[in-house]
């Protein structure tokens, strides 16, 4: 199984009936391709649309119903479209129980930089900063080193998304969470030793008695 | 509202002018305006739109064309020409949290002087802006923006100006209808008054000043 297949895979678990929920670009989309069919959760798009369906067949795409790329999508029975402003109250109002995010860095307290790489990458930062801010749940899906440099770090260099720290990390070796604040180790990936997590990882991890493997 | 041509609408705006424009990635986009502000010209734009679309669609062709002198956006990753310009110092950018972008625009059209949110606090984004605390939480002072023109598009549009739109191209341009002096629109389709039922009216007429008519 590929990185982002075993990142995918275990974030959709993460995920309860009912839920409303907001996938960020890359590997966060691809959470929706594991949720169990019985599971009724509700994606949003920020761009105005709960109930996201996935890619129309062909010919049958229509100009005004996108995603926040603005590639064409499909609508489920029972969505609903609205505004900007009423898309992002429901983003920072915390309506949305869950975002899923993509990472450059997540620092030992949780703390998530994922907008601009100053000098090299100034795209914006879209509705990164209110998703983080607002979600009652925010989890950072991302590789867990890049270029053979850890992305779980003491402290982000890169400037951050936003001061809350961030609920769960995905990575495709490991889960880490932050009970009282502290990057903890809660599962490593099917076939990842805790040795072989922590040697790639620069954060000073807690690690529990017993850590089990992910569940995919 | 008055109905008038593209030509005589974009006659209207100065160069230099203060334009928001409706859309996102080009999804909602009033682009009869667009291409009309490129034929005549119109430069040294205050830009106010979510994001700086693609290379030749929706408000990409305004930075194609080299008319914008001042962005304010969200995201501009997806256009490497506004990112060229903007690396280059040709337009001065200001990017703002989405959520923080429409509610100033929100704030504008309501008047407000602007909405105390606590997105960007912590962050680059709070620097030389004033934080207050309410109930012992800290949030950011956003003020209201505003424009001299919005440029909005609906899907339906009656010969009165009550506006309707489609699914995802409803995006800003409500918001933005109520925050400009002049407003500005386009629509798929001008239909009798009557056809959008008062319950399905998202943009009262009394907002719209000019409704472009059927070319």
């Amino acid at each position: 199984m590929d990185a982002q297949t075993i990142i995918a895979r275990r974030v959709a678990k993460e995920l309860k009936s009912g839920n409303l929920v907001n996938l960020g670009i890359g590997i966060p989309t691809l959470v929706a391709n594991y949720v169990p069919s019985d599971l009724k959760v509700f994606f949003q798009s920020e761009n105005g649309l709960i109930g996201t369906g996935p890619i129309p067949e062909q010919g049958m795409a229509h100009p005004t119903l996108t995603d926040a790329g603005g590639r064409p999508i499909s609508a489920l029975p029972g969505a609903s479209t609205f505004d900007s402003a009423m898309s992002f109250g429901l983003i920072r109002g915390g309506h949305v129980d869950v975002t899923v995010l993509g990472g450059l860095q997540v620092d030992a307290h949780g703390h998530l930089a994922n907008w601009m790489i100053p000098g090299k990458m100034v795209p914006g930062m879209g509705g990164a900063m209110d998703l983080v801010s607002g979600a009652k749940r925010v989890i950072v899906a991302m590789q867990h080193a890049a270029k053979g440099k850890s992305k779980i770090v003491a402290k982000c260099t890169l400037p951050l998304t936003s001061a809350r720290p961030v609920s769960l990390v995905v990575t495709d070796m490991a889960v880490i969470g932050f009970p009282d604040g502290k990057a903890t180790l809660l599962e490593t990936a099917p076939g990842v030793s805790v040795g072989e997590v922590m040697a790639v990882t620069d954060a000073e991890l807690a690690v529990p008695d017993s850590v089990p493997e992910m569940k995919i | 509202m008055k109905a008038v041509s593209v030509e005589e609408a974009v006659a209207m705006i100065p160069a230099g002018a203060s334009v928001m424009v409706g859309g996102f990635m080009a999804v909602g986009t009033p682009e009869r305006l667009l291409d009309e502000i490129v034929r005549q010209q119109k430069n040294g734009l205050t830009l106010i739109s979510n994001d700086a679309a693609t290379p030749g669609k929706g408000v990409g062709k305004l930075f194609d064309a080299a008319l914008v002198s001042r962005l304010i956006a969200t995201h501009i990753g997806l256009n490497p020409k506004a990112q060229q310009q903007m690396l280059a110092n040709q337009i001065a950018v200001d990017l703002i949290p989405q959520g923080t972008f429409v509610e100033r625009i929100r704030a504008g059209g309501c008047g407000l002087g602007g909405v105390l949110t606590p997105t960007g606090v912590g962050t680059l984004v709070a620097e030389g802006k004033r934080q207050i605390e309410v109930d012992g939480k800290p949030f950011l002072l956003e003020t209201a923006l505003r424009a001299q023109f919005a440029l909005v598009h609906a899907f339906l549009a009656d010969y009165l100006g009550n506006l309707a739109y489609a699914l995802t191209s409803r995006n800003f341009n409500p918001v933005m209808a109520m925050a400009a002096d002049t407003v500005i629109v386009t629509a798929d389709n001008i239909v009798p008054v009557g056809v959008i039922a008062p319950d399905h009216v998202v943009t009262p007429a009394p907002l719209v000043d000019f409704l472009i008519t059927n070319g």
